[in-house]
């Protein structure tokens, strides 16, 4: 298991494939790779299908008897139904520009997650049972039958994906293995084989509004408590509105941010930052959650959680919508909401209630990104920042996968950031922007039983923070995603001990000047702020 | 592995020795010679039509571009017009760089894992090849028009004579002919010897490769070595182009080797992942704009969701609400 292997044992890897026919390599299911499965109650909440106790480690899977009929007919379906899957499974030249772009693939040196081969996992099926060449040549058109060990290893793999996309910047076609990834793990639903780490967070969030399953008390309790903390540490008083009818604006973020560190410190950064402008807003607790792992299971699922957005706004009669930090959040809001649940006319075109700016890439959608609404405020000089409280921060920024590689939000949380703090540091030009590399725990693989498997995907991400660590001194890796946040710590902690993880909201509330606050020698962590407190400790 | 590599290697030579035979016998070249590269000529075209529409069919429920730069956001900061376009010139933009000049490929980069670093360094040789290679065959396949047009277009006579300005060699060598021979050497080496790319080639990886390099040689020793009679093919092409069909004699096998191969490509390209070709102007990751939340993007197929409501939320959890001081539609 992970834990027991030193960063150097880890960091033993062979990007070598073995001279062995990809077919004939047999899938070993292994412990710290692979996901505990989902549980059946939780399967059967939002109504999928043949929710079942198994083990993937086990010889019987508990298949329904025409799975492999079921299989295939999806994946008819699909192929009908997804221009962007079809026209994958035909041009794929296997050039290897996509071969070593993947984090599993540089962590691990496992050969079956170089995206086209991970990919090809699902083409040689479609060659096999799908094209004529492929059903009479067999296995020299590249073709392969569809037979129970084929199917765990496609389970196995479609969860060595974090749909990051990364691939898909340097295919010369475009081919995204994140559309086969995504397409993959919803065969896989079709006869319950998804992993219990998203069915339980979609079964949550079907009922409860969240993914961690916050009762509505206790959701508004967590924001209150934060509050209090805020009391102390920056000593003003905020009442945040809940469930408000006629508010001007809704807001939505990941649920992991009401819930842990150092998610919530985020979260007060949004609370401090609207109690500083003013901001006429309220939560929802029926729509606690914008993050969306339905989107890890299918994109039905994904449709049905992510409705509740738009339905929440329309019943509490806001204008329009904000939204906090959150990476694949932001690829369903982006590219997926409006076509979801769109397009949303009872809605106003958004404009901030601060600067007058529209938001002209959000006219549709009327949903804005907090850091795009951060950036517009310190622009217009709307913002009273004092960016020395965080000079005992040497930053970072890591581009989520996500709003890079599925919006393109780069300059605006650089903008930000460098306008809150003094030591910025961007992190090597390959491994940032477009060229990000994921936390490697995305898609709803932030479990701990997999804890080898998130360390091996998060090693390119965290060698690159490791390089402005030794460089740059740099001890706060800054990010604008909840998974982020509640992945990072572990594999920094792991791979580059002495960096922390926050959100960007965090570093902006740390540096604005509040109307009577106190001294704010504390930060929103409640540590005290090196040179700021009136007694120093002697060290 | 090997056997891959043996299997297409397999197929062209015995494609190539069939041609030979068959070329040298006098009853067989309207065969060969005639029939064959019509059929390959019509089995491209409705393939290559029948697939292009069997991908069409399919919708693009989801605008799904893979974002490479600064979106269009606010005003005062600078967006990346190409590369995450948000207009229709943009994409035009955006896909004539990534066809005409395989964008996404110069962007490669190589990552080696060296004493506990990875370094990512770019590497231009897989853009290199694939762009001097496919340049190269296309102005070949263009001069191959002076054999089937005539009068011969101009533009064809210039591309003839800027390819073949070196004057080397009689008849001279075209420069096109040495780039291609390099690049499809030089791809195959890196198919062959790179470990990681024989892991994932397929023999129909290995296939293309053999068959165009098979087509080049032979085109190559027509030219060279064996010395066809250029008259009797320019007559055959010609023949074959205004669809009066004749086989003048005395050609020579060596071309009904090179009009064998060819027709092979022709054929199989349509099942072939030589469809790329096609497929690279509809990827859906490409040719669409970045204007995802600016304008409703339409699924042909969508349903209206089930979804737990507000109200069944209330009613499920009204206690809780209650207490917590939560505003109720209904108590």
């Amino acid at each position: 298991m992970a834990k027991e292997l030193t960063p150097q044992e880890m960091m033993r890897i062979d990007l070598r494939p073995p001279t062995r026919d990809w077919m004939d390599i047999p899938t070993v299911i292994k412990p710290g790779i692979y996901c505990y499965p989902a549980k059946p109650e939780k399967v059967e909440i939002v109504g999928m299908p043949n929710g079942h106790v198994w083990s993937p480690v086990e010889e019987d899977w508990g298949l329904p008897e025409d799975w492999k009929e079921t299989f295939l007919e999806g994946m008819r379906e699909r192929l009908n139904k997804h221009r962007s899957f079809k026209i994958f499974m035909d041009i794929c030249v296997r050039c290897g520009a996509c071969a070593d772009k993947c984090h599993f693939f540089l962590g691990s040196g496992d050969p079956k997650n170089m995206p086209v081969v991970r990919a090809e996992l699902i083409r040689s099926i479609y060659r096999g049972e799908f094209t004529k060449a492929g059903k009479i040549l067999g296995r020299i058109a590249g073709g392969r039958k569809l037979t129970e060990d084929v199917l765990k290893e496609i389970w196995y793999y479609m969860f060595q994906c974090t749909e990051c996309r990364r691939c898909s910047l340097f295919c010369p076609y475009g081919i995204d293995t994140a559309e086969v990834t995504i397409i993959g793990r919803e065969l896989l639903n079709l006869f319950g084989l998804n992993i219990n780490w998203i069915q339980e967070p979609v079964a949550n969030c079907y009922e409860t509004g969240n993914h961690l399953g916050l009762l509505p008390h206790t959701f508004k309790q967590n924001i209150e408590f934060m509050c209090m903390d805020i009391e102390e540490f920056v000593g003003i008083t905020i009442e945040p509105p809940f469930n408000k009818k006629g508010a001007e604006i809704l807001f939505t973020t990941p649920s992991g941010d009401v819930f842990a560190e150092p998610g919530i410190f985020t979260l007060a950064g949004y609370l401090i930052l609207f109690e500083h402008i003013g901001l006429d807003y309220t939560w929802s607790t029926y729509n606690s959650e914008g993050g969306n792992f339905g989107f890890f299971t299918s994109l039905d699922m994904a449709q049905r959680l992510n409705a509740k957005i738009y339905a929440e706004a329309k019943r509490l009669g806001v204008k329009w919508i904000l939204g906090g930090e959150c990476g694949h959040m932001w690829r369903v809001v982006h590219q997926y909401m409006n076509t979801f649940n769109g397009p949303p006319d009872f809605l106003e075109e958004p404009v901030s209630p601060i600067t007058g700016t529209k938001f002209e890439n959000a006219k549709s959608a009327k949903m804005v990104h907090i850091t795009e609404f951060t950036a517009d405020l310190i622009k217009h000089n709307k913002l009273k920042l004092d960016p020395s409280r965080n000079d005992h921060l040497t930053v970072t920024y890591h581009d989520s996968c996500n709003p890079s590689r599925g919006m393109g939000m780069f300059e605006e949380p650089r903008y930000v950031i460098k306008n809150v703090c003094n030591n910025f540091y961007d992190m090597p030009e390959n491994t940032i922007r477009e060229q990000t590399f994921c936390c490697g725990s995305g898609a709803g693989l932030n479990a701990g039983e997999n804890m080898e498997l998130r360390l091996r995907g998060g090693l390119p991400r965290a060698n690159a923070v490791k390089y402005v660590h030794e460089r740059f001194g740099v001890n706060m890796l800054s990010c604008v995603c909840a998974i982020d946040r509640a992945v990072l710590p572990a594999s920094m902690e792991y791979w580059v001990p002495g960096v922390d993880v926050c959100g960007v909201s965090e570093l902006v509330a740390n540096a604005l000047i509040m109307e009577g606050e106190n001294d704010r020698s504390l930060n929103l962590r409640g540590e005290p702020i090196p040179g700021r407190g009136e007694v120093t400790e002697d060290v | 592995m090997i056997t891959r590599i043996i299997l297409a290697f397999g197929a062209v030579v015995a494609i190539v020795v069939a041609a030979w035979m068959g070329g040298s016998v006098p009853g067989l070249q309207p065969l060969i010679g005639v029939a064959l590269p019509y059929v390959a000529f019509a089995i491209f075209l409705i393939g290559f039509a029948m697939k292009v529409i069997k991908w069409a069919k399919s919708p693009v429920p989801f605008r799904i571009p893979t974002t490479a730069g600064q979106e269009f956001s606010l005003p005062w900061i600078k967006w990346s017009k190409i590369d995450n376009p948000s207009t229709t010139g943009g994409v035009i933009l955006r896909m004539f760089f990534e066809i005409c000049c395989f964008r996404s490929l110069f962007r490669n980069m190589r990552t080696d894992l060296r004493s506990g670093w990875l370094i990512h360094h770019p590497t231009k040789w897989l853009w290199l090849l694939a762009l001097g290679f496919h340049y190269s065959f296309l102005i070949i396949a263009l001069r191959h028009l002076r054999l089937f047009v005539q009068p011969v277009p101009g533009f064809v006579e210039t591309l003839d004579a800027v390819d073949g300005m070196f004057q080397i060699g009689i008849p001279p060598i075209y420069l096109t002919d040495l780039f291609i021979l390099l690049c499809l050497t030089g791809l195959l080496i890196r198919r062959l010897c790179l470990p990681k790319m024989r892991f994932m080639s397929l023999v129909a990886d290995y296939f293309p490769l053999f068959l165009i390099l098979g087509i080049v040689i032979s085109g190559l020793l027509m030219r060279f070595v064996y010395r066809v009679d250029i008259t009797a093919v320019k007559a055959l092409a010609n023949g074959i182009a205004s669809f009066h069909p004749v086989v003048p004699e005395g050609i020579g096998s060596i071309f009904f080797v090179h009009i064998a191969l060819v027709s092979t490509l022709l054929a199989y390209f349509p099942f072939s992942k030589l469809m790329h070709m096609g497929g690279v102007f509809m990827s859906p990751t490409r040719n669409l704009a970045n204007t995802n939340r600016m304008e409703y993007h339409e699924n042909p197929w969508r349903k209206p969701p089930k979804f737990h409501s507000y109200e069944e939320y209330e009613d499920m959890y009204r206690e809780y609400m209650k207490e917590a001081g939560l505003p109720l539609e209904r108590e």
